[in-house]
């Protein structure tokens, strides 16, 4: 009984997480991907469970790319990749960078730090909005600084329309999230032995081959973690876009999440919302496994 | 966080199989996953949509029912501030007590879907007028069949207008006339006068012609909400319909495409592309900047909804700017192809679900009332939808008289399909892109005709 008992706890403490991570992710998400499978649309909307059972219909729809639902749908996800490889990229150069600078101590480097650190501290919804407001072409900030005061520009730039609004989330994007990186390199940093170093500089060694010698290979376990995270986070970002562009997002910014909301939310085809939020599950799931395997492999050679 | 879970579930398996107590792991294990299936339907059963219609559904006693209100007021605080001493007045007459929730248009459509799919909303609800046809479809709400709009005095008080907009043609409304609005014309009065103008165009060349008159400096014609998908909507819908197009046909399918559709669209756009009466900046404006220009004089026109208030908050007093009609092609305001405003407005809806539907219509009676109208109207600046509180002199004055004659002699329903809320997000995307492209010059025909077939492709169902 005693033995029971003591084999039990770490189950029953378990127990109410288990509950929870049932309730509030694992339902929600067998709900979802069973919706996708129905022709949900606001007819059905009062009695959902009678919809229509579409079988692998709305996931045809989402993936013909002849046909305009596809063709735009495989747009938003292009341009989804490329936003994410270049806020994921540039977030992670300027976080490794700063923190490789920030790593002896300087003067004043508690109060850098803690700079450095607000943009992820902010409150997203605040932040963003005030980049739409300095990104404006009438009275924004951005455009009165190159236009009317430092002349680099001859007229005012659009930004969150046309061409430039890609460039205009990717720059949102990574002065959002290069604190987290910083943050996360910097603690990775702290486990590097100074001595590695001190030895390397008596043979000789420059900054950068110190970087690319010790601090790289060092860091490999953090930045696995660290880049994944900000895969799957920059990918899903909804918030960035629907603060920045609103609802419809510029064709040149049509990121998948806010696709998605617009497919389902505003056209009331939660089927087919469903169907494209499982193929972009399927995707994340294939690429973080693919990433995994190729990561950990890579660690067992070495 | 799932992965840490199940992988320290395992390493204690593993470690207790390797002590020989593989039986009594199963044990246990057993409970925590009946627990768990339990739980599962549980949710499932509980996330379950499923109407269950009362019959009859008076309740003895003091009752409570619970209203939904849109955002109509300056915030939702105003709202507020309005609303309670009204609803205490219905207490005091009834005895029956109103929840209220005043909610926010950005989330208003939302919580109206979760409440459909969950079963579990308000008793009454205020809705966006175009939104009807769409919900009406959903079939949660109590269609006001003759029966029913006699527990509320009939539908013969109800101005024929606004009942238009109340839920697809050949079925019972779904919802009741509450608010009426219509857009006009704000222009000016002294940029008018400084460019030797003398009154208001009636027609498109000349606004176009005042417009150009107009534009210098720093200053422009006129102001555009350009990335706003609902402005565009009911904009490009009226040019439409005065170049003779509608966007559904008399089967209720889609029908974007039509030459009227795309000169409309184009002509619309072209306001800033070709005739450059518009600043290039208002193609990013979607949150009532063009409003704020207006109200500081960096446009001399605007095309609002009952801007009265709005402007009154940005220090732009109703003497310093006249009112009238927006525009036709030619001729006078009318019906056909001279209508010039959609019939804007908001609707009251009560769920079908609903346990108090004596006190619900009654509710819905009181709100639309002669004596709660003039109350309500007069602090929101909208129109009563009722022809007889419509005629009181309260509603005379110059913005409302404008809007008032608008209302009943040239406005247009928007499309009563059940595709409607899919439409507007459609075309008035497309709208938006349209702006993008007119930034740098004039729009075609052609472009504008592609962005129509792309809205159009992606309607489905």
């Amino acid at each position: 009984m005693e033995r029971v008992r003591k084999i039990g706890l770490p189950y029953l403490l378990l127990l109410p997480a288990l509950v929870f991570e049932l309730l509030v992710h694992l339902v929600p998400m067998a709900v979802g991907i069973y919706i996708s499978f129905k022709a949900l649309t606001q007819l059905y909307l009062a009695q959902w469970q009678g919809a229509p059972w579409a079988g692998l219909g709305n996931y045809r729809i989402a993936v013909d790319f002849s046909a305009p639902v596809g063709q735009a749908l495989l747009h938003s996800f292009v341009v989804t990749c490329s936003f994410t490889v270049l806020a994921v990229g540039f977030s992670w150069l300027f976080g490794t960078a700063a923190a490789i600078l920030a790593q002896d101590p300087f003067r004043g480097r508690g109060v850098l730090r803690a700079i450095f650190l607000t943009p992820y501290a902010l409150p997203v919804y605040a932040s963003v909005i005030t980049w739409a407001f300095m990104f404006q072409y009438n009275n924004g900030l951005i455009n009165y600084v190159l236009h009317n005061e430092l002349g680099i520009t001859s007229s005012p730039t659009f930004w969150l329309l046309g061409d430039n609004s890609f460039f205009a989330l990717v720059i949102v994007s990574v002065w959002r999230n290069w604190p987290f990186a910083f943050l996360v390199v910097m603690a990775g940093l702290q486990s590097i032995p100074r001595e590695l170093y001190e030895a390397s500089a008596i043979d000789g060694a420059g900054v950068w081959q110190q970087i690319r010698t010790i601090t790289m290979p060092s860091l490999r376990a953090v930045n696995q973690v660290l880049v994944l995270v900000l895969f799957l986070w920059t990918f899903n970002d909804f918030t960035t876009p629907y603060t920045l562009f609103g609802n419809a997002a510029p064709q040149n910014a049509d990121v998948i999440s806010i696709h998605i909301y617009n497919a389902s939310f505003l056209t009331w085809n939660f089927g087919e919302g469903s169907a494209m939020s499982v193929l972009l599950l399927l995707f994340l799931l294939v690429v973080t496994g693919a990433y995994l395997v190729v990561t950990s492999r890579r660690r067992q050679d070495a | 966080m799932t992965r840490s879970l199940l992988h320290d579930l395992n390493q204690s398996e593993k470690l207790v199989a390797s002590k020989g107590g593989a039986e009594i792991v199963h044990l246990i294990r057993t409970p925590v996953l009946a627990a768990a299936a339990v739980a599962l339907a549980a949710a499932m059963a509980g996330c379950g949509g499923g109407t269950s219609p009362s019959a009859g559904g008076s309740s003895s006693g003091p009752a409570t029912i619970t209203y939904w209100a849109s955002d109509q007021g300056s915030s939702i605080a105003d709202d507020y501030k309005v609303l309670d001493p009204v609803l205490a007045q219905f207490k005091q007459q009834t005895g029956i007590k109103v929840n209220l929730e005043v909610i926010g248009w950005p989330d208003l459509l939302n919580r109206i879907l979760a409440a459909t799919t969950s079963g579990q909303g308000p008793d009454v609800v205020n809705i966006g007028n175009t939104w009807s046809a769409s919900l009406q479809a959903t079939n949660a709400f109590l269609p006001w069949t003759s029966q029913n709009f006699a527990t509320i005095g009939g539908e013969s008080r109800f101005v024929s207008s606004a009942l238009g907009s109340t839920g697809a043609a050949g079925k019972p409304p779904v919802a009741v006339p509450l608010y009426s609005l219509a857009y006009a014309l704000y222009y000016n009065k002294a940029e008018f006068a400084a460019a030797g103008i003398s009154g208001p165009p009636t027609t498109w060349d000349q606004l176009i012609a005042d417009g150009q008159k107009l534009t210098h400096g720093g200053t422009y014609g006129l102001a555009i909400e350009g990335s706003n998908t609902s402005e565009n909507i009911h904009h490009a819908f009226i040019f439409a319909a005065q170049h003779g197009c509608s966007f559904f046909n008399a089967a209720g399918q889609p029908t974007f495409t039509g030459a009227g559709c795309v000169a409309g669209v184009q002509q619309f756009v072209n306001l800033m592309g070709q005739d450059k009466i518009v600043s290039p900046g208002d193609a990013e404006y979607d949150q009532n900047q063009s409003v704020s220009d207006f109200a500081s004089g960096k446009a001399a026109m605007l095309m609002w909804q009952a801007a009265g208030a709005n402007l009154q908050q940005h220090g732009m007093s109703p003497s310093q700017y006249g009112v009238a009609p927006i525009p036709v092609q030619s001729g006078t305001p009318g019906q056909g192809t001279n209508v010039d405003s959609m019939v804007a407005g908001i609707n009251i809806a009560i769920y079908k679900n609903t346990k108090h539907l004596a006190d619900a219509e009654k509710f819905v009676k009181f709100m639309t009332s002669e004596s709660t109208q003039m109350t309500l109207d007069k602090e929101y600046g909208s129109l009563p939808p009722i022809t007889s509180a419509l005629s009181n002199s309260a509603f005379a004055t110059p913005e409302l008289s404008v809007i008032r004659n608008v209302l009943t002699t040239s406005a247009l329903a928007m499309p009563q399909v059940s595709g409607e809320s899919q439409f507007e997000t459609l075309v008035g995307t497309a709208v938006k892109n349209l702006f993008a492209d007119a930034v740098n010059g004039p729009v075609s025909a052609a472009t504008v005709k592609q962005q129509l077939t792309n809205a159009q492709q992606q309607m489905s169902g």
